[in-house]
């Protein structure tokens, strides 16, 4: 079996120029296909950066926040409430909210400011530079060192500004699981601090964070505060929330699909079209082999791996060159969005098994057919 | 001499009905191991049809081609196929060589569809280009070789087998008359022997004279024997 494998093998590439070709249809589609669904991965990713960063387990917020940055304050008696449902551990506050900041150049910079519970700091970031206590120090701010650093000047302690006409001081640096989708750099204070600093609504809090006694008392937690008109939901499932928004609700992920969709029916057809070509061109081959004594399913066998082969060896370059523009861009714009993640991988994979099926399928159904006795004859 | 191979009333049609007309009609004949059987006739008298279904490579409407007392196109198709592999080395009319393969590799592949190893059946390859006179080209595609010498590796496919019964469809249509020559009576001295039997389809009366019985076919049947024993 190995022998005809190799024969196989010998005919698909030593044709060098049809090879190319065939490896050039499912490149350009599995390229398209990584390339779309990464830079959706990367941008669905960044809705939740919020979520991502301050890692509560339960968060409470009004059922009508679809993303992170649209919070909608809730008056303190839900927190009140919160405190009082059995199984909560702790309920906490936390502000969200945008504002202007002047840097030291006389330039203005739009900043997202979390504002952490005073007592407890819970969901606060872990620290590059700097200590905690800090935060309590007079006009003191984390900053976030995500990709949109550079654009507060990149600061270092001590560092200065001015928000909202009220004086900031960087006293540490945090580290940042993951950038926002805006583009926009991220300040922590307290919460008392925000609340004064940013002029707000009557409401503060954007969220309540909450840390379950145990998982166990998820749903009671859940049935409390839905009874107060709100919404109580897991890490996940506030993700999932974002994630759905984006790609339901704003057409950006319909969007993706339609071009992931193309991108496979095109990679589909042109591919399916060159191995067809090449089936057709080496048909008098096979017919040979047949004359010769190779049974159908020896026929069969080649033609699988010679469209598994070509299907294999043009998504690992379909891959391996999404992923080095990825980088490439990267290197060049620090906000490029783009994450190549398994199920991406995996969903391109995919694709291009069926791509690699449907093509010898067709390769199959000609070959099985031939009567060598038609090509001899001359 | 003991009986290759025997065909019995075989025909072969194509249409149905008004339209039906016969390529091969009613042909019986028998080969004979040690000989050299020829089979002449005008173009479109049905010689490349009848070989195709003596070979297992066409299967007859009608008769039946009998092998080693079988009828062999009762048989299921992969014996159909096994019987094409070990018994018949077809040395088809344009040769239909592999360009992307060596002409090494052209001889090995009866042998790899044998099941023998890539390593041994390139060897054996490689010592049937000798015989037929190819040493030395074994690396080479064969479009770098010349007809005739594309021939002989079509010749050296054909028989790295070690087939029974070798047919050859117009060998020397597209070389010269020498070298036509050269090539036949180069078969009948190297490559006939006691334990096989070689059909030949040509209209070249140049090489009739290496032919032990000669065929004439006409509108698909077998006006009879032009010379040699009687069947
Ligand atoms: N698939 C087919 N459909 C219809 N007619 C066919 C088919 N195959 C062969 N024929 C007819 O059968 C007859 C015999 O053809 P065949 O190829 O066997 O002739 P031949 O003697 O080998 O001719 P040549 O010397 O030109 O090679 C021809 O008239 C041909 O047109
Ligand atoms: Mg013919």
């Amino acid at each position: 079996m190995t022998g005809i494998l190799k024969i196989a093998f010998k005919l698909l590439v030593n044709d060098k120029g049809k090879f190319a070709a065939l490896l050039m249809g499912i490149l350009f589609a599995v390229f398209l296909m990584v390339m779309m669904t990464s830079m959706f991965a990367g941008i669905l990713k960044r809705a939740s950066a919020t979520v991502l960063n301050v890692g509560a387990q339960v968060w409470v917020m009004d059922p009508a926040v679809n993303n992170v940055v649209s919070s909608i304050p809730m008056p303190d008696y839900v927190l009140d409430a919160a405190r009082s449902i059995p199984g909560v551990n702790y309920a906490v506050p936390l502000y969200s909210g945008a504002a202007l900041v002047k840097l030291h150049d006389g330039t203005y910079q739009a900043v997202t400011v979390l504002g952490l519970d005073d007592a407890t700091l819970f969901g606060r970031p872990p620290l590059l530079e700097g200590r905690i206590e800090d935060i309590y120090a007079e006009n003191a701010f984390l900053v976030v060192k995500d990709s949109e650093f550079a654009k507060l000047g990149n600061p270092r302690i001590g560092s200065e500004f001015e928000i909202n006409d009220h004086r900031g001081t960087i006293v540490g640096i945090a580290r940042a699981n993951t950038s926002g989708l805006f583009g926009i750099p991220t300040l922590y204070t307290t919460y008392s601090r925000a609340v004064t600093y940013i002029p707000s609504t009557r409401f503060t809090a954007a969220y309540i964070l909450i840390e379950p006694k145990s998982p166990a008392a998820l749903p009671r937690i859940r049935a409390e505060v839905a009874k107060l008109g709100y919404e109580a939901l897991t890490h996940d499932e506030f993700i999932q929330k974002i994630s759905h928004f984006y790609t339901y609700e704003t057409g950006l992920g319909t969007n993706v699909l339609l071009m992931t969709i193309i991108s496979f029916v095109v990679g589909l057809s042109i591919s399916g079209q060159t191995f067809y070509t090449f089936i057709l061109e080496n048909l008098e081959k096979f017919g040979a082999l047949k004359a010769i004594g190779a049974r159908g399913r020896e026929l069969v066998v080649m033609i699988l791996f010679q469209a598994g082969f070509t299907a294999l060896t043009a998504y690992g370059l379909g891959v391996g060159l999404a992923t080095l523009m990825i980088t490439l861009a990267r290197m060049r714009l620090p906000d490029y969005a783009a994450e190549v993640t398994y199920f991406n991988l995996g969903l391109a994979f995919v694709m291009v098994l069926i791509i690699a099926a449907v093509s010898s399928l067709i390769g199959i159904r000609k070959v099985t057919r031939i009567e060598p006795f038609d090509i001899f004859r001359g | 001499m003991a009986t290759a191979l025997q065909a019995v009333s075989l025909s072969k049609w194509f249409g149905e009905g008004e339209a039906r007309t016969y390529a091969v009609h009613d042909v019986s004949f028998e080969a004979r191991f040690g000989e050299m059987l020829y089979i002449v006739g005008p173009s479109g008298s049905g010689k490349t049809t009848l070989l195709s279904m003596i070979s297992g490579i066409l299967r007859p409407n009608a008769g039946q081609v009998v092998v080693e007392g079988q009828d062999l196109w009762q048989l299921p198709d992969d014996d159909i196929a096994r019987f094409r592999l070990h018994k018949v080395g077809f040395v088809f009319q344009d040769y239909h060589l592999f360009p992307r393969l060596t002409t090494a590799e052209n001889v090995a592949i009866p042998l790899i569809l044998q099941q023998r190893s890539w390593n041994e059946a390139l060897q054996v390859a490689t010592q049937y280009l000798e015989i037929v006179g190819l040493q030395g080209k074994q690396a080479l595609p064969p479009v770098k070789l010349s007809g005739g010498e594309q021939q002989r590796v079509a010749i050296a496919r054909a028989i790295a087998s070690q087939p029974d019964i070798l047919i050859f469809d117009e060998p020397t249509a597209s070389l010269d008359g020498d070298t036509g020559k050269r090539i036949v009576s180069f078969v009948k001295e190297k490559i006939l022997n006691d334990h096989r039997c070689i059909l030949i389809v040509t209209h070249d009366s140049r090489i009739f004279e290496f032919a032990d019985r000669i065929l004439q076919m006409e509108d698909g049947q077998i006006h009879g024997l032009v010379s040699g024993r009687n069947p």
